[in-house]
This record gives structure tokens, sequence and C-alpha cells, in this order.
């Protein structure tokens, strides 16, 4: 009964996102109040519908209702409720439910943070995220109902895929789901300017906070993903280059694009129709994500289950939605060209640098994700692009990025002394320089990507400290609290977003330069080295879990005569699914990691254990960690809430006149 | 001037048409390498009776199918149906590999929904199984007189399987001798 109300209740929530999609546009055509009005209360009925459908989902993967097909194949009695819990984003239907579920969560924020804006737009910005809405609800009910049953109903179900029994996949796929899903607002603010004409400094400025939001939350997701595939994978890598991986960076490397686009069309009011193109898009590249991970045109670790169907149907929703977009991005955004003009030297022109960078990474991104499918669809064979591809395209591109990345907050807008700019950094680039090539050589490692990473490490971290001199030096005298009060939030986002991928770089090049690994065969009681630590094999036990066996081995980890750590890791075969899996233990430390992996167990008794050593890998979590903080910062600035009351003030004076 | 706001919209419909076309392919069929070549052996216990081994030899002489099932799959109830019609048609020969299950279960599973094998034979520990290059259960083989294994199907049989891919190879491969 459960599941059937579950069922009813999404078909409302479809019903009521046809409404708004359709009665405020209307409205807002015909300049009709009443019918305006109507947006919002649509878009919170909507969201309770599918909370409320969302709920009976949960309810019947957690009371093992295994009469519902979902359940039944990604669930198991012995399941930890958390896993059960998690088990229903687990899956091609149950995650499809969340989208929808975020989306009307974005919209519901929209109609309730922005309730200032002028009637007609907010109208407008409702009903296109109501078309979103209402195609991926048909979608869900049309091709992939979680809510069918399975009759008769089975004993006993399958259990959640063993990868995903993990902490990571409670936030992870939430994450990036309010990441992915969050670009929709940016996109239907895009579409609302282009609709009505009106795109102003106002405009992005009402964008801003929304972008730069979804853009934390898409950062937290991967970084949460990657370190997940860190631990779980049980190799020690940290990002694969997979499709998947690649369909939620590309989004993200756009959404960088379009945070700093929009900043220029606020201050400058220029980039306008290139900053709505990048809104469009970003949020294109979220959809085409969602398209390529469920329609199986590409093979990835993470893709679902897959269905002709499915594939055809979240294909033409990608052709109405990205077409009609860029239709009327070609018929309207004419108009909206224009802005002040700026120098060669300006802070224009390194964020016209970075914006162009970054949208040419992202195209490569995107080249290299489906080369393979262009290969196959034009008869040339079956190719898979590797990491070797990604490495050798991406980081040419994003080295001047950083580089232009440290240069533009020194830089003036408009126009500026090139003298002037260089006298302030030459300090800065001898620095590291020195610097890059000093500390490849004193951690023994020379070569051109260890010294370039290196280099445009201190490149950033001295670039930032000298810009948070310069931005003191401004208010000289001034006490120490009243100067940091000063200073807005966005610019310490900016700031603390900067001086992240510093960090982040460090990490990145310390751990490729200087990682070690070492699979040896070991008894208990054999010891083997590794990058100055000795390794102990203890011993294996037996460590069932709830739902599954596993081997725990002891090993215990020494430097010289101190003890460092004693890790345990498993051999773990789940019993539902009959699936090995291992479970890397790790020892983490703000220097390095020590990580070490359970093999098979070998004829005579020994077992095959993967020992490894990875410096600084923590600093790569720790930079993206720091960029996510940043953007909350940013998001945060007072600035938006007070320009936001003075122009609701206008409003109603003018409404009242 | 106008027509460079075009270039998304064009470079859109490129890529999706691109992305129409992939719909078609399967990333994923990689040719089985089994098929055009000869059956791995084994030898392996009946589930019937426990005592009786039946092996690849045994087969020899006819166009048989093999079909991986398993009383915890569920796609296996799905095609279980199709199944029985194939069987009550008595074209040819049906053989179950009964993959990583426990003979109580099986034996179970087949007295609840009917037994649509001519016989099944009992892979406990999944060994013949990764022999075959098993993916997935259930899949299905089609194994011509000589042993040489002539088709793989992965999932479950559908009706459409069954009628117009493997009735007419079944048919081609009795024909020729």
């Amino acid at each position: 009964m459960i599941p059937e109300l579950g069922h009813f209740s999404l078909i409302l929530a479809l019903v009521l996102s046809l409404v708004q999609a359709v009665v405020p546009m209307i409205g807002a055509n015909r300049n009709r109040l009443a019918l305006m009005a109507v947006g919002r209360p649509a878009a919170q009925g909507q969201f309770l519908f599918i909370a409320f459908a969302f709920g009976c989902l949960t309810w019947a993967f957690i009371t093992s209702d295994f009469s519902l097909q979902l359940a039944a194949v990604n669930s198991h009695t012995d399941t930890p409720l958390i896993y059960k819990i998690t088990g229903v984003w687990g899956n091609h239907e149950g995650s499809l439910l969340l989208w929808a579920l975020s989306l009307s969560l974005w919209t519901v924020a929209v109609t309730v943070f922005s309730r200032n804006l002028p009637e007609p737009f907010m109208a407008r910005v409702l009903g296109v995220l109501g078309w979103i809405s209402a195609g991926f609800l048909s979608f869900t009910l049309v091709t992939s109902n979680p809510f069918d049953r399975l009759i008769p109903a089975v004993a006993e179900g399958r259990d959640l895929n063993p990868l995903l029994q993990d902490p990571g996949m409670i936030i992870h796929p939430p994450l990036l789901y309010m990441g992915y899903v969050g670009f929709s607002v940016a996109f239907a603010f895009a579409i609302a300017a282009l609709l009505s004409g009106r795109m102003d400094a106002a405009w992005a400025r009402w964008s801003r906070p929304w972008t730069t939001v979804a853009w934390v939350f898409l950062t937290a997701g991967i970084t949460v993903g990657s370190g997940w595939a860190y631990y779980e994978l049980g190799w020690g890598g940290w990002w694969f280059w997979d499709p998947v991986e690649n369909a939620s960076f590309m989004p993200w490397l756009l959404g960088t694009a379009l945070v700093h686009s929009l900043a220029v069309t606020e201050k400058r009011g220029a980039f306008r129709s290139w900053t709505i193109l990048l809104a469009i898009s970003a949020f294109s590249l979220s959809l085409l994500g969602t398209f390529l991970v469920r329609s199986g045109v590409i093979t990835s670790v993470h893709a679902f289950a897959t269905d002709p169907r499915r594939g055809l149907f979240i294909l033409a929703l990608l052709v109405l939605v990205i077409g009609i977009s860029l239709a009327l991005f070609a018929w309207r955004a004419p108009k909206l060209a224009g802005g002040g003009s700026f120098g060669l030297v300006s802070r224009d022109s390194t964020l016209l640098g970075n914006n162009v960078l970054l949208a040419v990474a992202t195209g490569s991104v995107l080249l290299g994700t489906l080369y393979p499918m262009f290969l196959d669809a034009l008869g040339l064979g079956k190719i898979s692009v590797g990491p070797p591809y990604f490495e050798a395209v991406f980081v040419p591109l994003m080295a001047p990025v950083v580089v232009l990345m440290v240069i533009g907050p020194f830089v003036r807008w408009k126009g500026d002394d090139v003298k002037r700019v260089a006298r302030l950094l030459a300090p800065a680039i001898i620095a590291s320089l020195v610097l890059g090539v000093g500390i490849a050589f004193a951690v023994g490692h020379v070569s051109v990507r260890t010294v370039l990473g290196l280099t445009l490490a201190a490149w950033v971290l001295l670039g930032s400290a000298k810009l948070l001199a310069t931005r003191f030096a401004e208010r000289r005298g001034a006490a120490v609290g009243t100067t940091l009060r000063g200073i807005p939030a966005a610019w310490w986002g900016m700031w603390l977003a900067h001086l992240g991928i510093g960090v982040f770089i460090i990490g990145v090049t310390m751990v490729n330069s200087l990682n070690e690994r070492l699979d040896v065969k070991m008894h208990a009681g054999d010891s083997a080295h590794l990058a100055g630590y000795t390794f102990k094999f203890v011993g294996v036990v037996d460590a069932p879990g709830a739902n599954y066996d596993a081997a725990r081995a002891t090993i215990e980890v020494t430097r010289g005569d101190v003890a460092v750590a004693t890790l345990n890791p498993e051999k773990r075969v789940y019993v539902a699914q009959q699936m090995p899996m291992t479970e890397a233990s790790l020892d983490i430390g703000p220097f390095r990691d020590i990580y070490v992996n359970l093999g098979d167990q070998l004829e005579d008794g020994a077992w095959v254990v993967g020992l490894f050593y990875k410096p600084f890998i923590s600093w790569v979590w720790l930079g993206c960690l720091l960029m996510a903080i940043g953007g909350v910062f940013a998001a945060s600035d007072r600035r938006y809430r007070r320009l936001a009351q003075r122009e609701a003030a206008a409003v109603a004076a003018r409404q009242t006149t | 001037m106008k027509a460079k706001f075009l270039v998304p919209l064009a470079l859109f419909l490129v890529l999706a048409g691109f992305l129409g076309y992939g719909l078609t392919l399967n990333p994923r069929e990689v040719p089985s390498p089994l098929v055009d070549k000869p059956a791995p052996e084994f030898r392996l216990a009946t589930l019937a009776a426990p005592e009786t081994e039946v092996g690849l030899a045994d087969m020899r002489g006819q166009v048989w199918l093999l079909n991986v099932w398993a009383s915890w799959c569920v796609s296996c109830r799905q095609e279980h149906p199709v199944l029985m019609r194939f069987a009550r048609d008595n074209v040819v020969p049906l053989v179950g590999l009964n993959y990583k299950d426990t003979r109580p279960e099986a034996l179970g599973w087949l007295r609840e929904h009917g037994d649509p094998y001519t016989l099944s034979v009992v892979d406990a520990d999944g060994r013949v199984g990764i022999d075959f290059g098993v993916y997935g259960v259930p899949e299905t083989f089609l194994i011509d007189r000589a042993g040489v294994v002539r088709y793989k199907h992965i999932g479950p049989v559908t009706p459409e399987a069954v009628r117009d891919v493997l009735l007419p190879k079944i048919a081609e491969l009795s024909r020729a001798s």
C-alpha cells in the first residue's frame, strides 16, 4: 500500500510541476499577477509530494518490503539500517528520485530566499524550473518507476552492491546531486533573462550566490567521492578520469568559469552573453552527465543498469532542454551584447583568459570522454581513452589558469599599468621559481612535472600571502580587528579558494612524484620495509560482520623503534552477492598516509599484501575543502542581503506610489 | 554578427546526433572470446543425482543449450517461463549450469517454479562458470555438435531472443552436418 501512495504522490508532483511550468509563464507574458503568484505554492506543494514519495520508498527499504522490485534488488534483511537507507539512491530509479527531490528543494529555496525578485522575473524562473522538473518526473514515471512491484515477492533481497556499503555513500550522492542540480537555478535565471530581455548588474547579483552555493555542493561532492574511491577501491588512486567522474568534473570546470564571469558581469556589465552561455552550458553538462551515466553509451564503473528506452527518453529531454535554450540564446543574446571596454592588462582580461582556458579544458575533457563513442559511431573501432590523454591535455591548460589566477586580484578593473603589476609580483615570480626547483632537488625528484607543480604551488601560496599583505597595507594604522572586519566575506572567499588551489597542487605533485608501493607475500611473523617504515605481518583472524564474512589481518607499522600504527586491512565476502571486497586500512597523517590492503591467500598459507606510502595526499582534499569553504564565505557576503533589502524597499516604494 | 550566436546550437546538434547514434551501439558488446571456439571441458555432478557426473563429451553429436542459472538470481525468474515454453517444444536439450548455489535451494527452486532442464549440473564454487567467462547470471550458450560455442546470450532470454535468434541459429546448426 505504501509504495502505491508514493507512486500516486509522485504523479501529483508531476501535475503540480506542469502547473508551475505553464501558469506563471503565461502570467509573466500577459502581466497578470494572479497567474504569476501560482508559481510559489505550486513549487512548494510539489516539493512536499516528492518528499513524501521519497519517504515511502525509504520506508519500503527500511522494512525490507521485497514485494517492491527495487528493494528486492538493492537491499537485504541483514543490511545495516544506514545502508538500507542509502540503498534508496544506490540504483537508477532511486537516484532519479533523489535528483527530482533536490531540484524541488532548490526551487523551494528560490521561492523562500529570493522573495524580492521582480514578480515577472520570479515567475519565469519558476516556470523554467517547473519544465525541468516535469521532464525528470515524467522520465521517472514512464521509464524508471521506483515503485514497481515484484509479484510474487521474493523471500530475500539481493543486497546493495558491497562497494556502495560505505559511509561515503551516505553523503557523496546527495552532495553531488545538490551541486549538479543546483546549476539549474543559474540556468533558470539565464533563461528568464533571455525571455525578459533583462540582463544587468542586478541580474548578475541575483544569480551569483545561487551559482556559488551550487558550486560549493559540487566541490564538496566531488571531493567526498574522490576520498571514497581512494580508500574503498583499495589501490590508493584518487582520480581515475572515469567517464562518470568527468561527468561531474565538466560542470565543475564550467561552474568555476561561470562564478568568475558573473563577477565581471556584476562589476563591469561585460561578458553578458558569455555569462548566459556559461550558465546554459554548465547545466547542460549536468544533464549530459545524467545521460552518459544512464544511457549506456559509455562504459564506466559507475554506470547503472541500462535500458535503451531510457537512453532515448533522456536524449529527447536533453535535445529539448538544451536545444531550446541554445536556440533562445541565438535569438535573444545579440541584444545583450555590450558592456564596458577594457584594456589588455586589466582584471577583466585576466578573468577573460581564465574563462577561455577553463572552457577549453572542459571541451578537452568532453572530447576525451566521448571520443570512444565518436570512434565507435564512425565505425573506427572500440578504444578507451585513459589518464594519459587527460593528463597530457589537462595539465598544460590548467597551468596558465593558475598563473593568471594569482595575477588577477592584483590588477585593477578596466585597465592597469603593466609595469606596476610586474613590479608588484616580480619578487614572488622569482621566489616561486627558486622554491620550485629547490624543493624538487631537496626531495630528490627532479622532473618537469614536479618542478612545474612545486613552482605553481609556491606561486599561489606566495601570491596569496602578498595579496593579504597588500590588503592590510591599504589600511595602515587601523587596528588588526578593524581591518579584518573591513574586509568583505566575498574577498575572504576568493582568497581561501585560491589558497585551496595551491594546497591542492602541493598534494597532487607530492603524491604523484614521491608515492611508493610494494606488493609482498607475507606469512605470519614476516616483515617488509617501505619508505623507512617496517611492516610486521602479525596474522589473520576471522572477523564476520552483519552481512559479510571477513578475514582481518593485523599489521604493525614501526619506524625505527617507534610504533606508528596497527593496521587491520580486511578481505570481505558479502554473503548475498558472494562478492569479494578488500577493505584497505590507513594511518592518516598530515604529511603522509600509510595505506595497506590485503590480497588473496596463496596455496602455502601466505597472503599477498599491498603496502603504500602516500606523501601529502591529505592535502589534495584539504585544498578542495578550502575551495568549498571559500565558496561558503563568498556566498554569505553581506552585500547580497543588503542590496536585496534595498531593492525590496525600492520595489515597495514604487508599488505604493 | 548574429551567426556566431548560432555556433553553440550547431555544435550541440552535432553532439546530439552522435549521442543518438551512440545509443544504437553497445560499448559492452565485447564479442565473447569463446564464440566459435571449443567449449571448455567440464565434468560435474548432476543436480538430481549427485553420484552421476556429466561432461562436455556426453553432449557431443547434438546441438544443445547451456543455461547458467541460480536460485538466488532474480533475473532467472524473468526468463524462467520462456525456458519452460522452450523445453515444452523439445527443440534441443537444455542443460542448466547451477552456478554458485546450494543443492537444497536449487532443488527447491525447481520444485516451486518447474524444471525446464533436460538436466542440471552443479557448479557450486563457480569454477566452470569462470572457464565459460560467465559475467553475470543468467547467461546462455549455444553449442554445436562438435562442442563449439556458436552464440552467447547475456541476461534473461526473452521470447523475442528465442524466436529471432536462438531458433534460427539452432535450425541452421541442425541442418549443417
